[in-house]
């Protein structure tokens, strides 16, 4: 009986994790009002209203601007903390890794209110600029990861022959450490992106209306009426996060083959 | 210090500096707020001091009147007072308006001030004003700490319960602790063998099926929670398709209610579960179950002594990481739950968003943040091995 219980109840509860996700698909069609299955007919007027709202729109762009400004930051900034991590054995490393990893440890609660407090203090708080620094601090970690993980199998070796023939070091780094570890940056990069397009508790604490991001927006519109707009908005965030994975899922199949012709 | 350290110090520096001043630095700024108490010595500067030499039993010497309807009458700050009647109305209501009345009265009165006051606002021929004022004088305060575990200090420093109908924090942490690790034992029991499942399918088959764990897992916590407020509403489309079968005749409330916090805060969560009990599942293999079969154990005996042990490693960190990701939720219960589904989340964004409290905000984040540390410790001593890598 087991053979058949298990896969019977995993197979279950695979489809009560991804159905939630599709049932907005058809609801954010719908030409009614009322966000109920099944649609009395299907049209385009919710994502019409969505691309036609000044609050959307700009939403969005906010959204846009914030998460590439993180990705950016936290990636330039992570790349360089993990290289520099796993350039030698110095004296606090480990202290280092801590106080790194914490941001990701401590409630985004409490993270959210103690940036509020102390942001209204020097005005960022109700500024882009002050949601941009909050999402690099809490997405740098991840890129810290992922690139520590693929400097792991980076052969120290190769940057050192480099520097000895008279490489300058930067471009020793560009033409040598930077394709191999290239995998671990996008990744991460991406998962930065992600982390602060997603980010919702952080803006609630610190944006005000002017600054609202997509998530911000849609917790507004859910607290106040729940639109149609809502579900297309929804689904627009979906589809993002597919070209997300999608892209997660290609630079980790061309790293795996990059570390599989270096190990030949 | 060599010169492969002072590179290394170098690539580290910015992130630690921005680490430090961005967040280490705002969360120590959080624990002291938690304690700081500015705004009577702010509005009654000459009050505060004159109060100092009182024994805070009979009422204050004319000195401590003369000073308050000074600080009253020649105030500049209109804020400051503002700020510190609705300090001292948080400790004691009614404080509020008895201030205000005194304000309004002041530039009226006449000395002797001690016969003067208490006939224009008789509460300031009792001790308790006074006692209230010279208890808020210090600038710090273990108030907000104590109140969030809904206990209360008197101007003589004993630390009591407060009254019944204020007694809501213990309750709330408890609820928080209660809803998580409900959450968790749920993310457990469909997380594990769904995770097993899995681990059996081919490679192309695990793939395909891992797409229905990363799709979620990629998808934003609040867009998932905005598709269970969509599918739980009375219209919505679990109570049509549930009327249309004719299995209920009338619309069901599930939303807003415990049962729609646990179920979207299971599916937010169970991703988190799933992916590592299933990498660690993957490494494990099928050999040392095959070799206790061929030893001739029951499967009830190769699952208990031998699976289980071998992947217990990937339940306890998913389970470490639903845990502490339910301990801070705050966007699912604030959507689909009810005022009695809120965990601790939801009253710090409610005194900090809402009622400008900061004090009992910060006060609810220090014990937040201890008590994520508490389960931080316990995990390391009762698993050693896991918590690492936690993403959120």
């Amino acid at each position: 009986m087991m053979r058949f219980a298990v896969p019977a109840f995993a197979i279950l509860v695979l489809v009560f994790m991804i159905s939630p996700i599709f049932v907005i698909f058809p609801l954010s069609f719908s030409s009614g009002s009322v966000l109920t299955l099944p649609v009395p007919g299907y049209s385009l007027q919710w994502y019409e209203d969505f691309f036609f709202s000044e609050r959307w729109l700009s939403a969005t762009k906010n959204s846009f601007i914030v998460g590439f400004a993180t990705m950016f930051l936290a990636g330039i900034l992570g790349t360089m903390a993990a290289f520099g991590i796993n350039y030698s054995d110095f004296r606090g490393k480990k202290l280092i890794l801590a106080a790194l990893s914490l941001p990701m440890i401590v409630p985004l609660i409490v993270t959210a209110t103690s940036m509020f407090l102390a942001f209204s203090i020097v005005g960022i708080a109700n500024s882009l600029s002050g949601l941009v620094i909050a999402h690099t601090i809490i997405a740098a970690p991840y890129v810290v990861i992922t690139v520590l993980a693929s400097l792991q199998t980076f052969d120290m070796n190769l940057l050192r022959a480099a520097l000895s023939l008279g490489a300058h070091p930067i471009t020793a780094f560009r033409e040598v450490v930077m394709p191999m570890i290239m995998p671990g940056v996008i990744a991460g990069a991406i998962f930065a992106f992600a982390t602060s397009f997603d980010e919702l508790v952080i803006a609630i604490f610190i944006t005000g209306p002017g600054q609202f991001t997509l998530p911000r927006q849609m917790f507004a519109g859910l607290r106040e009426f729940l639109s149609p707009t809502i579900s297309a908005a929804a689904v627009i965030m979906v589809l993002l996060s597919f070209v997300l994975l999608f892209f997660t899922e290609l630079v980790r199949q061309r790293g795996e083959r990059l570390k599989a012709s270096s190990n030949e | 210090m060599s010169r492969k350290s002072r590179i290394s110090w170098l690539l580290v520096a910015p992130l630690l500096a921005l680490v430090l001043i961005g967040f280490i630095l705002p969360i120590g700024y959080t624990l002291f707020k938690s304690v700081k108490n500015p705004e009577v010595t702010a509005a009654l500067p000459r009050t505060a001091a004159a109060l100092e030499v009182w024994d805070g039993i009979d009422l204050p010497p004319e000195a401590v009147f003369q000073a308050f309807v000074q600080d009253l009458t020649e105030a500049e700050d209109r804020k400051a007072f503002g700020a510190m009647t609705r300090r001292l109305n948080f400790e004691q209501s009614g404080a509020r308006s008895t201030l205000m009345s005194a304000n309004r009265n002041a530039q009226n009165l006449s000395e002797p001030f001690t016969t003067s006051l208490p006939e224009a606002v008789s509460e300031f021929g009792e001790p308790e004003i006074w006692q209230l004022i010279k208890q808020h004088s210090n600038p710090y305060t273990a108030q907000y700490l104590l109140r969030a575990m809904d206990l209360k200090q008197d101007h003589q420093g004993n630390v009591s319960r407060v009254q019944e109908d204020q007694a809501i924090f213990v309750e709330l942490f408890w609820r928080t602790f209660e809803i998580s690790i409900f959450v968790t034992l749920l993310c457990i029991f469909l997380g594990y063998p769904t995770a097993y499942y899995i681990s059996t399918l081919s490679d192309r088959g695990a793939s395909y099926a891992m797409l229905f764990v990363l799709i979620p897992f990629w998808t934003s916590i609040l867009v998932r929670t905005t598709a269970w407020f969509i599918l739980l509403q009375r219209e919505g489309p679990i109570n049509a398709a549930l009327m249309g079968a004719g299995l209920i005749d009338e619309p069901m409330t599930m939303i807003f209610t415990r049962f729609a916090v646990y179920i979207a805060m299971v599916h937010v969560l169970l991703p988190f579960f799933v992916l590592p009990v299933h990498s660690v599942m993957k490494r494990q293999g099928m050999e040392y179950v095959k070799a206790a079969a061929s030893l001739g154990a029951p499967p009830w005996k190769q699952f208990l002594t031998v699976y289980l042990p071998l992947t217990m490693p990937g339940v306890a960190a998913g389970a470490v990481i639903v845990f502490m990701l339910s301990v801070g939720f705050y966007v699912t219960p604030a959507l689909v739950g009810g005022l009695q589904d809120q965990m601790v989340s939801y009253y710090i964004a409610f005194f900090a968003n809402q009622t400008i409290n900061l004090g009992m905000a910060s006060s609810l984040a220090v014990l937040l943040l201890i008590f994520t540390a508490v389960i931080i410790v316990i995990t390391k001593i009762l698993l050693p091995n896991t918590g690492r890598g936690i993403r959120a």
